[in-house]
């Protein structure tokens, strides 16, 4: 079975985001990339589908040079080769699905995994859309999947508020990963070594022949206004309590 | 020409969630007099009294056998063909997991631009819509634009006032004249989790342990204050991680991301995924034996005390209120 596994680098999830007047993208210098954390759960589910049936898992990764560091790492993990789309642009979801679809038709697949959504720009859109490029059906925010392919049958329980739902399609299809999916594995000292012999084949996005044009456009990034200092309640633990319950009910007007 | 607003909402037995109202009430100001709504499924038909009160001119009841279970592909076909006849110049859908799953799927099918997620949407001098975001969970607010012919925007739930205009809700047929057959991913079953828990995405309060509670069994006591101040309960990530409470419960940048109007963060200490998470939220309260804990700097009341001292007794004094309210 070969599952191409989509990984795109974001910045750390402890990252301070950094903004000067008029950006329309975050100041970069300084921060620490790492691979979206819920592609982490998309890579450790296609290492796990090869241990089970065999075949090959293939990274496939959209952005600049510097994401060939979370490449080599899903490689550390297991994975066993990569495709880099190169590009210094910041394409939409639209875009970006557009160049993934390309680069996965002409490599062949039995599944595409990805995480649910990027911690960077939360759009939560490329799974799907790729999936309507590919002509192939999707399920997202994954918990559990069971893959028969021999039967080319999938059966995934999907996250929703306060339930859960299970979903039936064929293969091949997109599926998106969601925390609890798994416990993604560390990579270790020799498979960081052997990484760094594995192939990455770098393929520009202009040489794609796919349009790259934005339909969604930042104008404008601001930071959230900023709260005004709290009220803090010391001394006895009873009579702050009565006083933030009766602050929450005269002043907030919440309760 | 295309014009008004498309609202593509899910309903249970006859029900649609809250923001589906959320989204009728904005499309309203936004294109007074062209708002239609679309739901799917048996039920379907006893939505329309409550879409039409709430701001849809028109309604598009897909109540035909092929529409009873969920199916991303099929739906998305069945959107598509209600969007030739409609031909509206938006579409909204819920930011929920039902209208986050279908949205894009209906996006790469129309070739339109889509939004997600989006805390506001506005009319631009232009004529068209705009929208505010946040991104990296809420640490910044994106402004965007969609440049597509359609535009495409999902609605994040909890924001938007719900508002009541009477309008006429018309009935407009559509048969998309959709083989069932052809669908490919279907939902076969669907298995409510863990009785009576809130949704944290749509609770108006919340309360939120963290380590500070030092142990599972002591979540009761958080219980019983969501349970005084009608709230639901959520957790910090280190905690969910543990297993104390089930994944579901995380609040934060890699969990939930939630807009309550009360947030109370107990033994959180405030690290800035977390915070992140909960930047949305109207008030914070934050109760923490460390003064020095950064939660306080993401809150608009705190207190500096015991929780297992602090927490029952917060829970009594808002059963107090409540009693004589």
């Amino acid at each position: 079975m070969k599952t191409l596994v989509l990984v795109k680098q974001v910045p750390d999830t402890a990252t301070k985001i950094r903004l000067n007047p008029g950006d329309t993208a975050i100041q970069t210098d300084g921060i620490k990339w790492v691979i979206n954390p819920y592609d982490e759960f998309a890579i450790e589910e296609s290492l796990r589908l090869k241990e089970k049936f065999g075949g090959e898992v293939v990274v496939v990764s959209l952005g600049p040079s510097r994401v060939e560091e979370a490449i080599r790492q899903a490689l550390a993990m297991g994975a066993d080769r990569a495709i880099h789309l190169l590009t210094d642009a910041e394409l939409d979801s639209a875009g970006a699905a557009r160049a993934l679809a390309r680069a996965c038709q002409d490599e062949g697949y039995d599944l595409i995994l990805t995480g649910k959504q990027a911690v960077d720009d939360d759009q939560a859109q490329v799974g799907s859309l790729l999936a309507v490029e590919l002509g192939l059906p999707q399920v997202t925010v994954v918990l559990k999947l069971e893959i028969d392919p021999d039967a080319k049958h999938i059966r995934a329980e999907r996250e929703l508020e306060g339930a859960s739902e299970f979903v039936e399609l064929p293969m091949p299809a997109v599926v998106t990963a969601q925390r609890g999916m798994n416990d993604p594995r560390y990579p270790t000292l020799p498979n960081i070594m052997k990484a760094k012999k594995k192939e990455v084949k770098s393929i520009p996005v202009d040489s794609l022949g796919v349009s790259t044009d934005l339909w969604v456009r930042v104008e404008e990034l601001t930071l959230p206004p900023e709260r005004p200092a709290a009220k803090i309640l010391t001394g006895d633990p009873a009579d702050a309590a009565r006083e933030l319950a009766r602050l929450l009910h005269e002043e907030a007007k919440v309760i | 020409m295309a014009q008004g607003i498309l609202i593509v909402v899910n309903q249970e037995g006859g029900r649609v969630r809250r923001v589906a109202y959320e989204m009728l009430s904005l499309a309203q100001r936004l294109a007074p007099g062209q708002v239609t709504a679309l739901t799917f499924g048996d039920g379907a038909d006893a939505t329309r009294e409550g879409l039409a009160r709430h701001g849809a001119d028109q309604v598009v009841l897909l109540s035909q056998p092929a529409y009873q279970r969920y199916s991303s592909d099929g739906f998305a076909k069945a959107v598509e063909k209600v969007v030739e006849t409609v031909d509206p110049e938006a579409l909204f859908f819920p930011a929920t997991a039902w209208g986050r799953d279908l949205a894009p799927r209906v996006a790469g099918l129309l070739g339109a631009g889509l939004a997600s997620d989006c805390t506001e949407i506005y009319s631009r001098d232009d004529g068209r819509l705009g929208a505010v975001r946040p991104i990296y969970a809420g640490k910044v607010h994106a402004r965007v634009a969609i440049d597509s012919p359609r535009q495409i925007f999902s609605l994040r739930p909890n924001i938007q006032a719900v508002t009541e205009s009477g309008r006429a809700g018309g009935l407009v047929a559509v048969d998309p004249g959709l083989d069932a057959s052809t669908f490919q991913a279907v939902v076969t079953e669907v298995q409510q989790s863990q009785g009576g828990q809130l949704e944290l995405t749509e609770a108006d309060i919340i309360v939120s342990g963290g380590r500070g509670v030092k142990a599972p069994d002591n979540f009761k006591v958080l219980g019983e204050l969501a349970d005084a101040m009608g709230a639901a309960l959520g957790s910090s990530r280190p905690v969910a991680d543990e297993g104390w409470v089930p994944h579901s419960y995380h609040i934060g940048q890699t969990g939930k991301v939630v807009s309550p109007t009360v947030y109370v963060a107990v033994g959180i200490s405030g690290a800035i995924q977390h915070v992140a998470g909960i930047s949305g939220s109207k008030y914070i309260v934050a109760i923490n034996n460390d003064a020095e804990a950064p939660i306080f700097k993401a809150a608009n009341y705190g207190v500096v005390g015991d929780l297992f001292q602090v927490v029952p007794a917060l829970a009594e004094a808002v059963r107090e209120i409540k009693k004589d309210a």
